[in-house]
């Protein structure tokens, strides 16, 4: 049986039965006729100048088509990025900044020639000194770019807005407080490593160029594919109504399929200068070293606060890593720790966050972006800090929230409007919670197996779903994709004449389960039956304009446009459904795939016949326009802000290092939900990459530059087996930024993961007198710590 | 990445498929195809031609004969794993192929493939060591019979000849053997930052004879000869233990990689070296 769908009832994924039994579409299953195919010669060193470079033996080559270099692509210019950063070459052009940087393109008509003929490139290097260590980084020891006289190309500080004078006012407040003889200092230096955002599939571009038409259509395993589509048309250009994007299924993003890449321009140009088809897939290796990589930051964060849990300041001074080049959000990720920097608290906070050039991949958007970053050095040091007073970190964090009087829009310390938030009763539902206390008993229970337990425990707020219009002033735009950029959310519904709904959105989903989520918001607002609504999304030429699928944002922005859109086209509805019941508007309603009159069920008239009206203009009431869709463009008055407690308990082998989980528990709070199934499994999704950080992952680069875990063999991630199952429940604290009052949660449970899990292990390990382990907290790192513990003991 | 261009045959009688690897210097078997393939993707390793062996008839038993069990060249991991008589017999190598790779790996990885690919950290070969097993080795001039002590060589390296087939792993029963390791995903998961394996034989509450042997901690899976000397002729308690765990390393060089210092990985292979003792000697009880 069909039905309707209320918000917040558990409906399964519609889109999964296509995509596990591999019948979705990707952008790799595109073969075209004629196709070429790609493949790039790249920089085994991580900063060199390129002496020469002789293609001719690969121009040779069976099968060869084209052999680029920067020679001819230096006209299209930079990959484009914000003010402040040092953009791509769209090609290698005379030196390169990090190993794997593309210098030559070859385009052949099978994959393996093209292969082939990378490896008789003849390119030769002089080798420069490399910037790998971010204090060296910092001192400017080498620089990266010859010509740009720091490493550092900005420095963001909070609190947000406050000027130099302002900050010096408040290094002195701070002073005082670490002057007075009631208080504690407690400051640890810790890595919050890079990452490589593992998607299953890796990232694909397909360009089709129609001399005919002069038009240009990219197929791109990316989350903004309307910005990409700007991007062709601005930096090749081609008007952007020439211009089709499509993403078909992505199969995982991250924010790694966010930023703009050179081949997402490189291939559409070629397509267009060979006037045939091509086709570019990142290897496995290409997407370890070449798709952006996340977090990269080293850090000092420092709490001064009371013997009995008053924190009276927070300051963490940072240098954030953003690689050899910026994409169009690299040097913007670390502003986004800012937002969250002084978490859910009320002290006072200085942040001072240096981002410095180094001779490595690029970093960008990975799933939080800057605020597990920031999450992290804070709670963090707020487990230190309760541990060094003797108190329970639980008390200490509620001692010190911003009170739920102060909502909607409390200001946070570090300048930002919050939209609500109730943390004390969040973190007092984790506390009161069987889970909660069935750890505590698990972790004071004597042992018999020689393990070491531990029990960790943090809090986070996020702010996400961007989000207002306004940041495009803060520098959040589509800089420079040479065309103008949308900041907004949109959605579009269309009943059609035989009652079916076609919902047609810009955004769409690597993995959130957009179709099912969207068709239950216009099923709960028409009440059509799920299976007669039908939501496309991934294609520019129907799509309305949107910029696409980052920071938890989908549902809460161009979700609530869609719930908008519903509305105009319900109450169009109404009145046609009125006109026909010979009713009162106010007296329609919709429920079971029809109109009834309030209180009078068998007044009914069905979605097909109310739609075949509005088709039909005229038996439409006086003074309505035919036909029956509206679009609506959204934009929130603030980003939203979610927030929850975590806790886990770990075992840890001494003899070993070992960690394992044991339990994990979480009370999120997203607001009001829309599919508690999605919403969890999104949860899962990111406690497990948290743990991944916290536990496994790091893009490790040696002395010169060579990274190190390049593939899955020495990059391991999660699987289900290294988590345990999670215990999850939520408290409900719906935002007043959207009209369906919900918060982003994609990134939750990443923000929430890795500081739990450490602060679960520094737990375990205290009795030996271990105070911090960096991750990735792996064996011989937690070993190592009992080690050195033990030495200075 | 994309292989270069090679040959492939997958013939279905082992004297073709050892004629063939005569006439064919460049020529590599293949059984599972789960270690060879990634090498021929990232191009590290190109043969001419790929001497598929899945669809030779008779090579994936696991028989019984008596005093020792053989595991035939196409026996996967997980049919050696969920083997009754291996799980009686070889303990030790039921839980390494248990703990090898993943479900997908195992479904398609070989015994014997694990034991020709001689990967420093491969989980078997340390079992086949500590256990004493034989390598048969055949090639169109006939069979050889290599002791396991023999086989590994270094790095990747084994006795095999590039003409010869690896037809079976024959191990001499042992009623008390264990492995344990730790896995680079932590647990028992991924490939071992160290592990050890051990089989004991009890005569009249004294360790008559034993074999223990080491992986993931130097160029190659190893036996530990100082172990060994340790514990034979002891009663196999507590302290006996502890004196083969001080001996793991005993003439091993202990390599430092990503998973771990040599001062850790020498560390952890007696943690091993004693897991596993106790456990066969537990075993043997
Ligand atoms: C994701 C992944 C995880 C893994 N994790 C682990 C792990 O945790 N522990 C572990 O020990 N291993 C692990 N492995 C390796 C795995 O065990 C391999 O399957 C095994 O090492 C090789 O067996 P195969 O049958 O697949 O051999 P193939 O890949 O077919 O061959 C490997 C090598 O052995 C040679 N060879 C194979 N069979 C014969 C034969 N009968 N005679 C002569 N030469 C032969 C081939 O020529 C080749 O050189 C992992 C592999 C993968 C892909």
């Amino acid at each position: 049986m069909s039905t309707t769908s209320a918000l917040g009832g558990v409906v399964r994924r519609r889109e999964d039965p296509a995509l596990i039994q591999g019948k979705g579409l990707y952008v790799d299953d595109l073969n075209l006729h004629g196709m070429l195919h790609v493949a790039f010669v790249r920089s085994p060193f991580a900063h060199a100048k390129i002496t020469s470079i002789d293609t001719a033996a690969a121009q040779a080559m069976p099968g060869v088509r084209a052999v680029y270099t920067a020679d001819d692509v230096r006209h299209l210019g930079l990959l484009p990025a914000q003010a402040a950063a040092i953009g791509r070459p769209l090609l290698a052009d005379g030196e390169v900044n990090h190993m794997g940087e593309a210098v030559v393109m070859v385009l052949a008509e099978t994959r393996a020639q093209a292969q082939d003929a990378v490896d008789a490139v003849d390119a030769d290097y002089d080798p420069l000194p490399v910037v790998i260590d971010l204090k060296e980084a910092l001192a400017n020891t080498n620089l990266v770019h010859e010509g740009v006289e720091s490493n550092t190309l900005i420095t963001w500080t909070a609190p947000f807005g406050v000027e130099e004078d302002g900050l010096n006012e408040l290094r002195a407040k701070i002073d005082e407080y670490k002057a007075r003889d009631d208080v504690v200092t407690v400051s640890l230096e810790m890595v919050n490593q890079r990452l490589i955002p593992v998607a299953i599939e890796p990232r694909s571009v397909v360009a089709e160029w129609s001399a005919g038409y002069q038009q240009m259509t990219v197929h791109s395993s990316s989350q903004t594919i309307g910005a990409v589509a700007s991007a062709v048309a601005g930096m090749l250009g081609i008007p952007y109504n020439q211009v089709r994007g499509i993403a078909p299924e992505v199969g995982g993003g991250f924010g790694a399929k966010l930023a703009l890449y050179a081949d997402e321009l490189l291939i559409p140009w070629a397509a267009r200068e060979l006037d045939a088809p091509v086709k570019y897939t990142e290897t496995r290796r290409e997407a370890a070293s070449n798709t952006i990589q996340g977090r990269g930051w080293l850090g000092t964060s420092t709490i001064t606060g009371t013997r009995d849990g008053q924190v009276l300041s927070y300051e963490i001074d940072a240098i954030c890593d953003m690689g050899a080049y910026c994409q169009d959000l690299t040097v913007a990720i670390p502003f986004l720790g800012v937002f969250v920097g002084s978490g859910q608290y009320g002290f006072d906070t200085r942040m001072q966050l240096d981002c410095v050039v180094t001779n490595k991949q690029t970093t960008d958007a990975y799933r939080g972006a800057g605020r597990p970053e920031a999450i992290y050095y804070l709670e963090r040091i707020m487990d230190a800090y309760s541990r060094e007073i003797g108190m329970d970190p639980a008390q200490v964090r509620m001692k010190n929230y911003i009170p739920s009087e102060s909502f909607p829009g409390a200001m946070s310390p570090v300048g930002f409007a919050m939209d609500t938030g109730d943390y004390a009763m969040n973190l007092q539902t984790m506390l009161d919670s069987p889970e909660y206390s069935a750890m505590k008993a698990a972790r004071d229970q004597p042992r018999s197996d020689g393990k070491l337990v531990g029990l960790g425990m943090s809090t986070y707020v996020e702010a996400c779903g961007f989000g207002p219009s306004a940041l495009v002033d803060l520098g959040f735009s589509w800089s420079g994709y040479g065309q103008p950029s949308a900041f907004n959310g949109s959605g579009l519904v269309r009943v059609n004449p035989d009652g079916t709904a076609n919902v047609i959105i810009g955004t769409g989903p690597s993995g959130q389960g957009h179709q099912t989520t969207w068709a239950q918001i216009v099923s709960n607002e028409l009440g059509i039956e799920m299976d007669k609504i039908r939501v496309t999304h991934g294609d520019t030429k129907d799509a309305p304009i949107t910029i696409g699928t980052f920071g938890s944002r989908s549902a809460a922005v161009d979700g609530s446009a869609t719930f908008e859109a519903s509305r105009k086209v319900r109450e169009k509805a109404a009145r046609i459904a009125a006109d026909l019941l010979e009713a009162s508007e106010a007296d329609i309603q919709f429920a079971d795939g029809g109109a009834h009159v309030a209180g009078s069920p068998d007044k009914r008239v069905e979605w097909a016949a109310i739609a075949e009206v509005a088709y039909q203009p005229h038996r439409m009431p006086d003074g309505e326009e035919g036909g029956l869709e509206a679009h609506a463009i959204f934009s929130p008055g603030n980003a939203t802000w979610p927030f929850g407690s975590v806790a886990c308990l770990v075992t840890v082998d001494p003899e070993t290092g070992d960690v394992s989980i044991e339990q994990w528990m979480s009370v999120d709070d997203c607001g009001n939900v829309i599919n508690p199934m999605i919403v969890d499994g999104q949860i899962h999704g990111g406690i497990a990459q948290g743990v991944g950080q916290a536990l496994f992952e790091e893009a490790i680069y040696d002395d010169e530059g060579n990274l190190l875990t390049a593939g899955l063999i020495d990059y391991p991630i999660v699987t289900a087996v290294d988590v345990p199952m999670f215990n999850l429940s939520r408290t409900t604290t719906p935002t007043d930024v959207n009209p369906m009052g919900v918060k982003g949660i994609g990134e939750a449970g990443t923000i929430g993961a890795a500081q739990t899990l450490v602060n679960a292990v520094v737990d375990a390990l205290a009795p030996l007198g271990v105070k911090h382990v960096d991750m990735p907290m792996r064996p011989r790192r937690v070993w190592q710590a009992i080690q050195d513990a033990k030495a200075s003991a | 990445m994309f292989p270069r261009e090679f040959e492939y045959v997958a013939p279905s009688s082992l004297d073709e498929a050892l004629g063939t690897l005569a006439s064919n210097p460049g020529a590599k078997v293949m059984s599972g195809g789960m270690s060879l393939i990634p090498l021929m993707k990232l191009r590290l390793f190109s043969p001419e031609l790929v001497v598929d062996i899945a669809r030779i008839d008779g090579l994936d038993a696991i028989e019984d004969r008596g005093d020792h069990i053989a595991i035939g060249a196409l026996v996967r991991h997980e049919e050696t794993a969920a083997s009754p008589l291996v799980q009686e017999h070889a303990a030790a190598l039921a839980s390494a192929a248990a703990w090898t790779g993943d479900r997908q790996v195992r479904a398609r990885g070989t015994t014997c493939g694990a034991m020709a690919h001689a990967d420093i950290a491969a989980d078997q070969p340390a079992a086949a060591l500590a256990l004493g097993a034989t390598m048969v080795a055949a090639s169109s001039g006939g069979t050889r019979e290599i002791a396991a002590a023999d086989f590994f060589v270094d790095t990747l390296t084994s006795a095999l000849e590039t003409n010869e087939i690896l037809t079976e792993v024959r191990i001499p029963k042992s009623s008390a053997s264990a492995y344990d390791k730790l896995g680079r995903r932590g647990g028992h998961t991924d490939y071992a930052v160290a592990g050890a394996a051990a089989s004991v034989a009890m005569s009249g509450g004294t360790v008559s004879s034993a074999g223990i042997a080491l992986t993931g901690v130097g160029t190659k899976p190893t036996l530990a000869a100082g172990s060994v000397e340790a514990i034979v002729g002891t009663d196999g308690g507590a302290d006996a233990i502890a004196g083969a765990v001080a001996r793991a390393t005993e003439g091993v060089t202990v390599l430092e990689d990503l998973y771990g210092s040599a001062e850790y990985k020498a560390h952890l292979a007696g943690v091993y070296v004693g897991r596993a003792l106790e456990q066969a000697i537990a075993a043997s009880h």
